[in-house]
C-alpha cells in the first residue's frame, strides 16, 4: 500500500467514526433533553448519571474513543497540514448529511452554506 | 425551530471553541515529539502516548471539550453547534499571527473570512429543530 493511500484510508476512517460518534451523541442528548433542566431537577449528579446511562450516548462515546486513537495514528503517518483540514472538512460535510438523514434536523440553505463555508475555510486556514 | 440562547449557553459554545482548538494543537505537538507510529505496534500508541505531557494536557482539554459539547447538543442541533464553534480555528490562526508572529497568507485570510461568514449564518438562525412527536416518544412520554 502506498503511503498516500494509507494516509487517506486513515483519514477516511477517522472522519467516519467522528460522524458516527457525533450523530449518536446528538441523538442521545436529544433523547435526554436540556441538561440544564435535568440539573435543576436532579442536581449535577443526576445529570451525569442520566448522560452516562444513555445507550446512544455510550455508543457515540465508544465511537469517539475509536476516533481519538485513530486520529493519533493518522497524525503519526500523515502531515498535520493534510490530515487536519481533510478530517475537519470531511467531518463537517458528513455531519450535515447524517444530521439531516438520521436526526431529521432541518438543514436549511443557511446551514448548508455555513457547513460548506466552514469546510472550505478550515481547508484554506490549515493548509 | 427554536432560537434564543442564554448567556450561559453562549459561554458553553465559547468553551467548545477554545478547548477543541487548543487541545488539538497540544495533541499534534505531542504526537510530533513521539515520531511515526507503526500499525503493528499499536500498544506503543496506547501505552506511551498518554504519558507525553503535551498529549496528556491535550486529553484533559478534550475531556472538557466533550463535556461542553454534550451539554450544547442537549439544547441545540448538531448542524448548529458544529459551524458555530468553528470560530476556534480563527482564534488559533489569529493567536499564531499576533503571538507567534506566523505569516498570515492570503488563503488563510480567505479561510478566516469564510468561517466568520459561516458563524454569522448559523448564529442568525434558529438553534434547534423541534420534533414534538419524536422528542416525546424518545423521552418515553408518548403513546407506545
Amino acid at each position: 500500500m502506498t503511503p498516500t493511500l494509507h494516509a487517506w484510508l486513515a483519514i477516511a476512517f477517522v472522519a467516519a467514526f467522528a460522524v458516527l460518534g457525533e450523530v449518536l451523541i446528538a441523538a442521545g442528548m436529544r433523547q435526554l433533553g436540556d441538561l440544564d433542566d435535568i440539573r435543576a431537577r436532579s442536581g449535577l449528579r443526576g445529570a451525569i448519571v442520566a448522560v452516562l446511562t444513555n445507550l446512544r450516548f455510550l455508543a457515540g462515546a465508544l465511537c469517539m474513543a475509536v476516533n481519538f486513537f485513530a486520529m493519533l495514528y493518522a497524525l503519526s503517518i500523515a502531515n498535520l497540514s493534510l490530515a487536519g483540514p481533510a478530517i475537519a472538512a470531511l467531518t463537517y460535510i458528513g455531519n450535515a448529511f447524517a444530521a439531516k438523514l438520521f436526526l431529521q434536523e432541518k438543514v436549511d440553505r443557511r446551514r448548508w452554506l455555513a457547513t460548506l463555508f466552514v469546510a472550505v475555510g478550515v481547508f484554506l486556514l490549515t493548509r | 425551530m427554536k432560537h434564543s440562547l442564554r448567556p450561559s449557553q453562549y459561554a458553553i459554545l465559547a468553551g467548545i471553541m477554545l478547548t477543541a482548538s487548543v487541545g488539538d494543537s497540544l495533541l499534534a505537538r505531542g504526537m510530533a515529539q513521539m515520531g511515526p507510529m507503526d500499525i503493528h505496534h499499536l500498544s506503543r500508541l496506547l501505552l506511551q502516548a498518554p504519558f507525553n505531557p503535551f498529549v496528556a494536557a491535550g486529553i484533559v482539554l478534550l475531556i472538557g471539550f466533550f463535556a461542553a459539547y454534550t451539554t450544547a447538543l442537549s439544547w441545540a442541533d448538531l448542524t448548529f453547534v458544529m459551524p458555530a464553534t468553528a470560530f476556534g480555528y480563527v482564534v488559533i490562526a489569529l493567536l499564531g499571527h499576533f503571538w507567534l508572529h506566523e505569516h498570515l497568507s492570503v488563503s488563510r485570510c480567505v479561510g478566516i473570512a469564510l468561517i466568520v461568514c459561516a458563524v454569522g449564518f448559523v448564529a442568525g438562525g434558529p438553534s434547534r429543530t423541534e420534533h414534538p412527536t419524536l422528542d416525546t416518544m424518545d423521552a418515553g412520554l408518548g403513546p407506545l
